[in-house]
Parts: structure tokens; sequence; C-alpha cells
């Protein structure tokens, strides 16, 4: 994710919508659609829109690759109905992004043709069972702590839809907690599936779930920290970010340390300490550079991710062929029954097509 | 002065995403759900299809996975035609400096003292 140039801060002054726009976000009021809008905060928006997006769909493979497997019809039902979700947010997503102008036609095309990227998280393999419980654990818990803050992003469509999803969030947490306390009071093997899984997911959560570093503190070396400092702070001085991404990071550290003694499970960061003076956890900071070489965009699992959804798409598009075509066939038909009916007696064809406009539940 | 549209009034714009699509790509369709009894349809987001049954099977499987929802609506977008104050100042002009619009303007009912204008009529 690299920055775009974001407005000029000096130019703000000089500049009366800028400034208009910069005294409503400040007082902490919502944009909306069709307010005006500096063409940075706009890109910065709809990237965050379509990236947040891309990682929901994407993000129902690990998991939805389980649903034939599920050890109980209890937690089948419960794991179509997460993996539904993250459909469901993705749509609410794209949605929110359509405000801004654009076809999410062409969001999915750059998502397939890699000119858009979902989130790494997912760029690892499910491995086993005690996997879907810790995805929905660590990085659905990540998500909640990310996302809690977003229902309160200064772009309006997008903490409407925010709000809708955290609401979804809260169960997709629990049921993973709930899943890997099963495991954890199961058999041995049980167990030490649930610890093999937890030794996977953690870095993966802890690292992508809130992306590079962006305070001194939390970076592993000044120049990595110092490139995440200036976007975050364009992100919150526009209200779109509230919090930087390691603070968010060490919120997400200080709820799961005491989440996993709970359950019997060690987190795999030895440096995981009672930090008695600030009051938090200490833990191994997010090497950055290292490890986004080693989850570059030519790893197998990240080519597997697009590619599976790539061919989800192209093995779908003889429906979207099919309703286009139908519907071309109905509104032909329904012109041609509305100038008859015109001719006669008016209205019969237009009182169908209202009535199908509502249904009740 | 006529009483049509005020001089340098943008036209009303429709919702939504862009109005001219290429063929093939559904149409949007803006959703409205009455979450209970007792409220009013309210705008929760928008679906793509190519007609208003396939509009509102997507909105059902959508916006209604959880509760108890009434009823739904499916409009679509670009039938939706709007007004904002950012765009169209001089339109919503008539709202501004009128205090007399509001019941705090006037005199309370519940006390002895009475309007300082003493106005009758």
């Amino acid at each position: 994710m690299s920055a775009t140039g974001p407005a000029d801060t000096a130019a703000a002054g000089e500049d009366e919508p800028t400034a208009r726009f910069e005294a409503l976000v400040g007082a902490g009021e919502a944009v909306e659609p069709r307010d005006w809008m500096p063409d940075g905060y706009r890109r910065m928006v709809l990237r965050q829109l379509a990236q947040h997006a891309h990682s929901e769909i994407i993000g129902m493979q690990p998991e939805g690759a389980w649903l034939t497997r599920a050890p109980s019809l209890h937690r089948k039902s419960v794991l179509i109905a997460k993996v539904q979700d993250e459909a469901g947010h993705g749509l609410y997503l794209y949605s929110a992004a359509e405000t801004l102008g654009v076809d999410r036609a062409d969001l999915l095309d750059a998502l397939h043709q890699g000119r858009q990227r979902a989130s790494a998280t997912f760029d690892h393999p499910a491995l086993t069972w005690a996997d879907t419980g810790t995805i929905a654990w660590l990085t659905d818990g990540a998500a909640v702590i990310n996302q809690a803050p977003l229902c309160r992003t200064s772009y309006g469509p997008y903490a409407r839809a925010m709000r809708r999803v955290c609401q979804e969030e809260a169960f997709h947490v629990r049921q993973g907690y709930d899943l890997m306390r099963a495991l954890c009071e199961g058999t041995p093997a049980q167990k030490a599936m649930a610890q093999d899984a937890v030794d996977r997911w953690w870095l993966p959560a802890v690292a992508l779930m809130f992306g590079p570093p962006d305070t001194e503190a939390g970076g592993a070396d000044a120049r990595t920290a110092a490139v995440g400092a200036a976007v975050s702070r364009r992100a919150m001085a526009w209200g779109i970010k509230r919090h930087t991404n390691d603070e968010l990071r060490a919120r997400f550290v200080d709820s799961c340390v005491p989440q996993a003694e709970r359950l019997g499970l060690t987190l795999p960061d030895p440096a995981i300490r009672w930090n008695e003076e600030r009051g938090h956890y200490d833990f191994t900071p997010v090497d950055w550079d290292v490890y986004r070489r080693a989850l570059g965009e030519d790893t197998h699992w990240a080519r597997q991710r697009v590619a599976h959804r790539r061919a989800a798409h192209e093995d779908g598009a003889w429906v979207r062929e099919a309703a286009a075509a139908y519907a071309a066939r109905t509104r032909d038909a329904d012109a041609a029954a509305g100038q008859d009916a015109g001719a006669h007696e008016h209205g019969h064809g237009q009182e169908h097509g209202q009535d199908r406009t509502e249904v009740r539940a | 002065m006529s009483s049509g549209q005020p001089e340098g009034v943008p036209a009303a714009r429709t919702v939504g995403a862009p109005e001219a699509r290429p063929e093939g790509v559904p149409a949007s369709w803006e959703v409205f759900l009455r979450p209970r009894r007792g409220l009013s349809h309210q705008h929760v987001g928008s679906v793509r299809a190519y007609d208003p049954d396939t509009a509102l099977l997507r909105a059902r499987d959508l916006y209604t996975r959880r509760g108890d929802p009434l009823s739904l609506w499916v409009v679509r977008s670009d039938a939706v035609h709007t007004a904002s104050p950012d765009e169209r100042d001089p339109y919503f002009a008539n709202a501004r400096h009128k205090p007399y619009r509001y019941p705090q303007q006037f005199v309370p009912l519940t006390t002895e003292r009475s309007p300082d204008g003493g106005h009758d009529d």
C-alpha cells in the first residue's frame, strides 16, 4: 500500500472548498456522497473501502474450504452463517464504494487482475479444523478492534456499512473462541491441534490485520515507521482513521493474552510480558520489511486466493449472461404488452410491475 | 420573478453509482428496509440486479439475515432524484433566517408573563 499524494495542508487556507471540507471533518461531521471533497480524500477512502471489501470476500476462502468437513451439524450451520456474513460484508462495502462513483464490476476486475489487493492475512492455508476457530478468534478479533473505530469514520456510507459489519463480527469472534474452547477442553490431540493453529495464525493477525508500523515505538526500523506515520497522520486528519496502526495492534495484544491464558494456549511470542509501567503487554515489534518480502504477491497462496476468486467469477459468467438476456426479453415483452394495454385499457402491465416491488417477510 | 427553479440551481441528479453504464452491467438498486413495526422504511444500501425480482431477492439475502424484518423496498438508483444543500444552495435558502418557525421563539404557555409585542391577532 503506497501513499497517494494527499492534498497539501498549506493550501487549505487559500482554497475555500478545502477549508470548508476540513472544517466539516474537524467538527466531527460526516462527509456524504454529494459533498465536495478533496481528490486525495476520495482516493484514500476509495482505496481503503476497496481493499476492505476485497479482504472480506477473499477471507471467505480459508474457512469456506472447511464447510463440507465441519465435525457436527451445529458447527456447520454456524460456519455457513459466518462465511455468508463475510460475503455480505464485502457487498455492504462495495455498495458504499459505489457512492463514490465507481462501479463494483471495475473493483472486482482490479482485484482479479492484481491492480488492487486483499489483506495478505488470508494468503495462508487453513490446514486443520482448528484453523477455522483460530481465524475467527484471532483475525476477526483483530478486525473488531480495527473496525469498531471505523463505525465513526468520516465518510458516511463507510461508517454506516461498518455499523452493520460490527454487529455481525461480534458473533464471529465468539463462535471462534467457543470452538477453540471445545478443542482445548477435548483430547490432548485436539488441544495440540488448537495450539498448532494459533502458532501459525498469531503473526498474520498481529502484523497484517493492522498494517505497517506507524509509530517509532511499534516499528523495527525508523524508515518504515516514518512512512507509515505520514500516511496515518493524513488519514487521521481527515477522520478516516481514528487511531494509529500500532495503537490498535497493542489493544489487540492486550485483549488476546488473557483470552489465550483462559484457553490454556501459548501465544507464539516469547517477548509477551505485562509491562506494569505502561499498563500494556510488551510484544515483539513487527519487522515489516522482512515480513512483506515473505508475503509478496508471488507467494503460492496469494496467487491461489486470487486465482480461485477469478475462477469462481468466470464460472459464474453464464448466470450473469442468462440473467441479462432474461431481463432484456422481459423488458421487451413488458414494453410490447404496455403499448398493447395502453391502446385498449390503460395500466395493466404497469400495475403488475409495481406489485413486485414489495415483499413481506 | 418567476416561480420556477431559482437561477443557477443545477437540475436534480440521481444517487448511487454512475447512471450511464455499459451494456450487460446490472443496474444499481437502492434498498429500503422497515426494520420494525411502527417505523418507516430506512435506506440501508444498494444491490446490483437486472430486474426487480432479483433485486428483491438479493436485498433479502444481504440485508435481512438476522432479526424480523417487516418489509423491503427496492428502487432503481437512477430513479431516485436528489438535492443536497451543498450543491444546490439557493434551493434550500427558504429554510434560513426564519427563527419564527420554532416554538422557543414565543412565550411559554406556563408563565403568567405576556408576550413583549403583545400581538393578539
